[in-house]
């Protein structure tokens, strides 16, 4: 039976843990609202460069001299896994769902007989996939100084990638991320990105290229893959801060809970002893 | 007789108007878009970009990226796109270390050569 004393300091400190875990909630409504922002003024520039190139690949797709960014290496030996996750914990399970994503992939790769390199974005990610996947680490890209996620940033990553895919460590790189749905739920999605993949169909209007098909498309793909990259790491900031927005908001509820409880425990404890110091009294008094 | 035109860079949308006129820097040479131009997919150099509309010239300066001439309009996805008046000497000396730290590992020395003096003349145009 704790003490009144312990009980009130712990009321005191689940108090303050409320405090800490409301204002973290309101840090992360706010962010939340810039990375929605974010997210979707990127949007209009993805679609439409997707758009176009979905067009070029399915007029240049299919013959050889297609570019080996869309074509691939031909074989499929090597994946690269890019695990994006978020610099700093506390945001529910965020981190845990891409992680067990990609180490369902790895597993399954594995399994088949694949080699896998993984290039981990993000602290998180790198500690959880530490424990079993760590000889299977080629890189990591560190975001925790970035304090608004620009185009910049994903072009690093695009550079790193793409200089290893030129340098022919990896046939096939895959993208695993969180994507935002709603505050409630983000999807955890892994989306391949070299070769390059298409979604919905092709525009089919005839257009005048300057210069050719061909380097249009060479010049795009690249640019394509920092896009992609983008929209993900944007994706994943929104996806981040919902988390941390309910899972602080369970907490702070959580801590509601737990100060009523030890309140009325603090209150049974305190009428107990004075009813154990009243018969303490009146017995001692009756003895007289 | 004006043509949509839209002109977004990955993190945001810069101008969406209705222009008479839109100066594109392109790939193989400057092109004029206007109302009823051959449907086109153009590559840019980095350069300025131009736009035409009720409400006066705008210009922009553009890196990397296409122009999408279509029946609906012209759209210019530029991978960074910054408005004359915001640029200065800072931005372009960055551009510039950039494309030539760019130059000196690029294989493709042609090109990355190519990149760099685009930058320079695209500093000289801009810097009176």
């Amino acid at each position: 039976m704790p003490s009144l004393k312990d009980l009130k300091n712990r009321i005191g400190s689940v108090k303050n843990t409320r405090k800490i875990t409301k204002a973290m909630q309101m840090v992360a409504a706010a962010k939340l609202r810039r990375a929605q922002e974010a997210a979707e003024a990127a949007r209009p520039y993805a679609e439409r460069m997707n758009a176009v190139m979905a067009g070029l690949a399915s007029s240049v797709g299919t013959s050889d001299s297609a570019p080996r960014l869309l074509a691939g290496t031909g074989k499929s030996q090597v994946h690269m896994l890019v695990v994006m996750t978020a610099e700093r914990g506390l945001c529910g399970g965020f981190n845990s769902t891409i992680v067990r994503l990609a180490r369902a992939k790895a597993q399954e790769l594995m399994a088949a007989g694949k080699t896998v390199k993984i290039l981990t974005v993000g602290k998180k990610g790198r500690e959880q996939l530490k424990r079993d996947l760590s000889e299977h680490f080629v890189g990591h890209v560190d975001l925790s100084d970035v304090k608004r996620m620009g185009y910049g940033n994903a072009q690093g990553i695009a550079r790193d990638v793409l200089a290893r895919f030129e340098a022919g460590e990896f046939d096939v790189a895959t993208l695993f991320f969180n994507r935002f749905q709603s505050v409630i739920s983000q999807i955890p999605t892994a989306q391949q990105i070299i070769p390059a993949k298409f979604e919905g169909a092709a525009t089919t209007a005839l257009y005048d290229y300057e210069p050719s098909e061909e380097a249009i498309l060479a010049d795009l793909l690249p640019r394509g893959v920092a896009t992609q990259i983008f929209t993900a790491l944007l994706e994943n900031g929104a996806s981040e801060q919902g988390a941390r927005m309910s899972a602080m908001d369970n907490a702070t509820r959580n801590a509601g809970d737990m100060i009523n409880r030890l309140t009325i425990q603090y209150n049974r404890s305190r009428q107990a002893a004075i009813t154990k110091e009243l018969i303490e009294i009146i017995s001692g008094a009756e003895a007289l | 007789m004006a043509v949509q035109f839209d002109l977004v860079s990955p993190e945001r949308r810069l101008a969406s108007v209705q222009a008479s006129e839109v100066q594109i820097p392109g790939a193989d040479g400057d092109l004029t878009a206007m109302e009823g131009h051959a449907p086109t997919i153009t590559t840019l150099r980095p350069g300025i970009l131009k736009a035409v509309s009720s409400e006066g010239t705008k210009s922009y300066i553009v890196t990397g990226g296409f122009a999408e001439i279509s029946a609906s309009g012209v759209s210019v996805l530029a991978e960074r796109a910054v408005p004359v008046e915001e640029a200065d000497s800072a931005m372009f000396d960055a551009m510039v270390a950039e494309a030539k730290a760019a130059a000196a590992i690029a294989e493709d020395k042609d090109a990355a050569e190519k990149m760099v003096a685009d930058m320079l003349a695209l500093r000289a145009a801009t810097s009176h």
